[in-house]
């Protein structure tokens, strides 16, 4: 390895690749975001981080000092080359008010986001789909299911979260690969159907 | 009878701290401009001035571009850099003449629409 920062011809591009896209995978703490993206992902998941300045007022960080001035923010992401021409990035983008910087940062071009809920803990769910709405990011619900959770109904959860009659609610099992793309699919023919 | 002497153990502390970002920056700000985003694309020039960049980190992160096209956040991610720091150290690079960067494709209706038919028939043709 050394000191040289070259990689294996895997890590890099398609030379062909011309665009780049992305779709955000956003979510409450340990929802699944990170499974979802390295399940998705064509490289191992890579992390960026940030170091935000502004005062934190968030309680769930389970690493955070009370009344820290900065903190670091890190976003997990992946990429799937989706043809010749065209590469697509997910990124996790964590899903508490105080990271506004890094929304603001990620909402810029994305094309929709994927908001991944836990079916036992929805109430949890509803900042982040504040943030998801203020910014006019549009979103599919994602039910991530874990093992020996009990099936509410999507209609259920459509209701408790008070959506959109439009707004595509799918289940989805962050492990399965073929689960995680279908719950990707939905949101894009939604994104699609909203341009007609 | 002031002597400088007394600031230097307070100057000597804060050397001894890790390298902050605004040091690799030589100090500068953060772009605000929107000319690289998270997924803007970069690799090396076709054809790089002959001499090398000075600075340690320019010289990595263009050695990590030689290999081929990638975006400013992978760039981050396998430096370690912030992505605040990468688009810094990107963007003089290719002000320079070393890196070259995809431009981003202005979001409009009709590209967002072309785009989206190509996701989708990505994900299908892989997955479906």
């Amino acid at each position: 390895m050394g000191s040289r920062l070259a990689l294996d011809d895997g890590v890099y591009l398609r030379n062909s690749v011309q665009t780049a896209a992305k779709i955000l995978v956003v979510g409450h703490f340990a929802v699944g975001k990170t499974t979802f993206i390295g399940t998705m992902s064509e490289i191992p998941p890579l992390r960026t981080e940030e170091v935000m300045t502004q005062a934190g007022q968030g309680i769930d960080d389970p690493k955070g000092a009370p009344g820290k001035t900065t903190t670091t923010v890190a976003m997990d992401f992946g990429r799937l080359t989706l043809s010749e021409k065209l590469v697509l990035y997910l990124f996790g983008t964590p899903g508490q008010q105080r990271f506004v910087q890094v929304w603001e940062d990620m909402t810029r071009g994305a094309l929709g986001a994927l908001v991944l809920v836990d079916p036992e803990r929805l109430e949890e769910s509803f900042p982040v789909m504040d943030l998801v709405e203020h910014y006019g990011i549009p979103y599919a619900i994602a039910v991530n299911r874990f093992d020996g959770t009990p099936a509410h109904s999507l209609d259920e959860i459509r209701e408790a979260l008070d959506l959109l009659p439009e707004t595509p609610v799918v289940s989805c099992d962050a492990r399965d690969q073929r689960s995680s793309a279908d719950s990707l699919i939905a949101l894009v023919r939604y994104l699609q159907s909203r341009l007609n | 009878m002031t002597t400088d002497d007394e600031h230097e153990p307070e100057l000597t502390h804060e050397a001894a701290e890790l390298v902050r970002p605004y040091v690799i920056t030589n100090g500068r700000d953060l772009l605000d401009d929107d000319r690289f985003s998270l997924i803007t694309l970069v690799t090396v020039a076709a054809e790089p001035p002959r001499t090398m960049p000075l600075d340690p980190e320019k010289l990595r992160l263009l050695e990590l571009c030689s290999g081929g096209f990638l975006s400013i956040a992978e760039i981050a991610g396998h430096t370690r850099l912030p992505v605040g720091v990468v688009k810094i150290l990107v963007s003089d690079l290719t002000q320079e003449g070393y890196l070259y960067s995809r431009a981003p494709i202005p979001s409009a209706q009709l590209v967002d629409r072309q785009i989206l038919e190509e996701v989708l028939n990505g994900l299908q043709a892989r997955f479906g």
